[in-house]
């Protein structure tokens, strides 16, 4: 098994260059700077709003950009029961979100109907777009969300963001370096 | 004016056409017939100064006929006294007068009967679904509508699925044993040995 040796990083030394993996440069920019999508639809939002405030600081993530605009986000949050009238506009926001983007379903409603199995509800997000990160609760506390969102921090620093994003290119690059 | 004057000026008005007078501890409630209602809501809003309607609804006798029952709670603001009104809808000539002009309150309440119950009111400005979407075809609140819902689609408005039960709905069971009993679990205790 490989063995890994934490490194500082010494500007005497290494000078103002930093070598790293280009995934690795592309996954730590990404998951740190997560702006969220606030598909504040129900109770969830006021604890999503808790999070965002002074107290339980979602900015310490980098995630206080709440932007109502599908088209700057990052990570749609849904934080909220969903009905079957509200499910289609939440699958058209998220269409519009620009690659890459995450989901997290925050709350019991949002994962998988919560108390409400009715006619009327949505049983899960999930039937209807793909979901990353589950939080439940109802509601989920403030710090409950940030666990989640750290949770999908760490997912996004497992992709493998260059094969993601240019396989052709990558392929190449394999092909000729072996 | 006290509770009992204004109901008193109520009976005697209305004399013939009340169908029924319930009391219970300080309630009352008429039961009038829908032909009667325009004119009795606004003698209650003018003159007996019933200027508060708290709410409107719909039952479903499912069974019974007439099937529908709409229930107005009136409230006087300045007596701080209440009044209960029922009148009986059948389900296949089921239009009932809307109070829209009397109480704007109404406007809200009488589209949600309709849209769960499917009652129309008459001279309503705007009676269309409230809770589902219009094209919905059913009435969710009736009691031959299952809880778990019917399939339905309407391409970029809405759609609907059956929810799974999973052995549910999990109501209460009314006794005076402890929430443990009472409330079935989806676990049952004798699996968590």
């Amino acid at each position: 098994m490989t063995e890994t040796r934490a490194t500082a990083y010494d500007s005497k030394i290494e000078g103002n260059v930093i070598f790293t993996r280009f995934d690795a440069a592309l996954n730590w920019v990404r998951k740190n700077s997560l702006w969220p999508m606030p598909m504040g639809l129900a109770c969830c939002a006021i604890e999503l709003m808790a999070a965002a405030a002074s107290r339980f600081d979602i900015a310490r993530f980098g995630a206080e950009v709440m932007r109502f605009s599908p088209r700057q986000c990052d990570v749609m949050i849904v934080a909220g029961t969903v009905t079957y009238k509200m499910a289609l506009a939440v699958k058209r926001i998220y269409e519009q979100m620009p690659e890459p983007k995450w989901v997290i379903a925050m709350g019991a409603c949002a994962s998988t109907g919560g108390m409400y199995r009715s006619y009327a509800t949505l049983q899960g997000i999930d039937q209807l777009i793909p979901v990353d990160v589950y939080v439940s609760g109802c509601p989920p506390r403030p710090e409950a969300l940030l666990a989640g969102l750290m949770k999908l921090q760490e997912k996004i620093s497992r992709e493998r963001s260059f094969r993601n994003q240019k396989p052709e290119l990558a392929e190449k690059l394999e092909e000729a370096f072996g | 004016m006290s509770g009992e004057e204004l109901l008193n000026r109520f009976t005697k008005a209305f004399e013939t056409k009340i169908q029924c007078k319930t009391e219970f501890r300080d309630e009352t409630t008429y039961t009038i017939a829908a032909s009667d209602l325009r004119e009795i809501a606004k003698f209650c809003r003018e003159e007996l100064s019933f200027d508060y309607l708290i709410d409107l609804t719909s039952i479903d006798n499912f069974g019974e006929e007439p099937r529908f029952e709409i229930v107005y709670h009136l409230y006087s603001m300045p007596h701080g006294v209440h009044l209960r009104l029922k009148l009986k809808v059948p389900e296949e000539t089921g239009v009932v007068d809307t109070v829209c002009d009397i109480w704007p309150t109404a406007n809200w309440h009488e589209r949600e009967a309709y849209d769960m119950m499917g009652i129309k009111f008459n001279g309503h400005p705007d009676l269309r679904r409230i809770l589902m979407w219009d094209g919905y075809p059913y009435f969710p609140l009736r009691k031959d509508f299952p809880l778990e819902g019917l399939p339905s689609e309407m391409p970029d408005v809405a759609f609907t699925k059956v929810t799974p039960m999973e052995g549910g709905p999990f109501v209460t069971i009314p006794s005076m044993a402890g929430s443990k009993d009472r409330e079935p679990r989806a676990h049952p205790p004798q699996l968590q040995e």
